[in-house]
């Protein structure tokens, strides 16, 4: 077997892998560390943090679902000082690389508070601004569905920040393309999608949704046609790289992710059934990639586009 | 915390809607009484959480209570089957706060994991009560097995069939005087048992979770001491920490 090369560049930095655990299923990161050695990975998206702490919501705040899972945690977080002060020291102890910081918040001046703290910590890389969770009210998604107000929040965040921005977008909308070019007018340097699909259970003994939030996020396989279909419309519309993500579970996945646009691969649910799924995803790269003729796995980014 | 792959050596059912099932594999992560185990069901998404009813070197016990799909799936399986599990997973009962005279109180499902629990206590030399509720006697298990490893058992049944009449807390003046407690059941039991003990004790708590091992705040809870995850900081919380929603 040819020797394979599995680097790719996100937003100038390299990347030894394009496979980055999602935000809000690798926590800190730590918790992994307990299972393997997480500088396998090229980098992770830490859980969602916002300006001031959250509990989130009431539980239940998790059900099953046909091949995937429903959660509404609502961004339970200890707020971006504990962040810096706790979380990242601790993460530093177990991870030497650049770290994605996810942000949410319930006002443009959250995002860009929260984004300029973290921005000021050498761990950080990326920002990945996320405007699109659906288990809040009054911020998260309702941010991700307008196009004015993704370009508004993006632009507020990159003339406050120098380091790379990704807006992590909702897949709750009518067209993603336009939600896309807002962002990269807006002067992001990138775009990550998608966040999970509103979705729903009851709870048939009781006859009330299942969830105490009411909804939820849909993720895991189910979802993977979805994202995958979404990030191809996304790539199609924008010049700024692309991290895709949407039930990814296995090395043939992301190989379809790159062909879809994706320059980075987000795998979110999958880490949560088995916390190993990064990992295993990353050492079955190169035999998938010898599978189908690829040598560098960049050749492969929007090849089907 | 550790993932390993185990063969079910027999799976039976012991009482209505309930299932013993033992495997052999790695239980070295198990280390305190009241820990549980992630177990992966074949054709559903997320592990489902069971208690830890009994562990030795090599061999782990699981009661479990069919409710729904995965359980339902889980009963179904055969000896010879192998299961991929997590294993050594929630803090677990404290034992050294026990005292000379402890009193252990279980509700239905939440009775297994009692089970290791009095068998550590016994081997230390203490003195162990233990209370069993359920609903019938056809749904009752281990009054047998508890008595086997020397502690005084009282049942209840809320119909009557069986032992005393009535929940859990209705055969505390049966069991009489204990120093401690340690509690695992369905959460109103829990509450009427945390108004009705006198003493100190502790509480092991279920919530549905999406990995069990602290990465997805699935299964937070408000406690005294602040938030915690029902999967890593618990399932077992102190009397004097709990915060009853």
């Amino acid at each position: 077997m040819a020797v394979k090369s599995t680097s790719v560049n996100l937003c100038g930095t390299e990347l030894a892998n394009p496979v980055i655990p999602a935000s809000g299923t690798f926590g800190y990161g730590y918790e992994f560390a307990e299972f393997y050695d997480i500088n396998v990975l090229g980098t992770f998206s830490f859980k969602g943090t916002t300006r001031e702490p959250r509990f989130g919501n009431e539980t239940p705040r998790i059900a099953e679902t046909p091949a995937g899972m429903l959660n509404a945690v609502g961004l339970q977080n200890p707020g971006v000082d504990k962040v810096i002060s706790e979380e990242l020291p601790r993460l530093a102890k177990c991870f030497e690389k650049k770290v994605m910081a996810n942000v949410s918040g319930f006002c443009r001046e959250d995002y860009v508070y929260t984004c300029k703290k973290l921005a000021e910590c050498e761990q950080v890389g990326w920002l990945e601004v996320n405007i699109s969770c659906p288990n809040v009210h009054g911020g998260g998604m309702s941010f991700g569905t307008s196009a004015a107000s993704a370009y508004e929040i993006t632009r507020a965040v990159k003339d406050a920040v120098s380091k790379p921005v990704i807006i992590k977008l909702s897949p709750n909308v009518t067209d993603i393309s336009e939600i896309a070019r807002a962002c990269e007018a807006g002067g992001a340097d990138g775009i990550s999608l998608i966040n999970t699909l509103l979705g729903m259970r009851i709870d048939l003994r009781r006859r009330r949704p299942l969830l105490a939030n009411g909804t939820g996020g849909l993720s895991g396989p189910a979802v993977f046609p979805v994202a995958l279909r979404m990030v191809w419309q996304a790539a199609k519309a924008v010049k700024i790289p692309v991290v895709g993500m949407g039930g990814v579970s296995s090395a043939a996945d992301v190989l379809e992710m790159m062909c879809a646009g994706a320059t980075a691969v987000e795998v979110g649910a999958a880490n949560l059934v088995d916390p190993y799924a990064c990992r295993d995803i990353i050492n079955g790269l190169p035999d998938e990639m010898e599978k189908y003729g690829v040598n560098d796995i960049k050749e492969i980014i929007g090849a089907a586009l | 915390m550790k993932q390993a792959l185990f063969e079910i050596t027999e799976n039976k059912k012991i009482a209505d809607n309930v299932f013993l099932m033992r495997l052999a594999g790695d239980t070295d992560a198990i280390t305190r009484p009241g820990q549980f185990v992630n177990v992966k069901i074949g054709g559903l998404f997320l592990r489902r959480p069971i208690s830890v009813c009994d562990s030795e070197p090599g061999l782990l016990t699981l009661i479990y209570k069919t409710v729904g799909g995965g359980t339902k799936r889980l009963s179904e399986m055969q000896p010879g089957e192998k299961a991929d599990i997590l294993t050594g997973l929630g803090n677990g009962y404290d034992v050294s706060l026990s005292g000379d005279t402890p009193l252990l109180v279980g509700g239905g499902v939440g009775v297994p994991p009692l089970y290791k629990l009095a068998k550590v206590l016994i081997s230390q030399g203490k003195h162990v009560k233990v209370i069993t509720g359920f609903n019938t006697a056809a749904e009752a298990f281990f009054t047998k097995e508890f008595r086997a490893l020397g502690a005084e058992v009282f049942v209840a049944t809320a119909d009557g069939s069986e032992g005393i009449k009535g929940f859990v807390t209705d055969a505390l003046s049966a069991a009489g005087e204990y120093g401690y407690f340690y509690a695992c059941g369905p959460e109103p039991m829990l509450k009427a048992l945390y108004r009705a003990t006198k003493t100190s004790g502790q509480f092991s708590f279920e919530e549905r979770m999406g990995c069990g091992f602290g990465a997805c705040m699935g299964c937070s809870c408000r406690t005294v001491t602040g938030y915690k995850r029902i999967c890593r900081e618990g399932p077992v919380l102190c009397k004097e920490e709990i915060l009853w929603r």
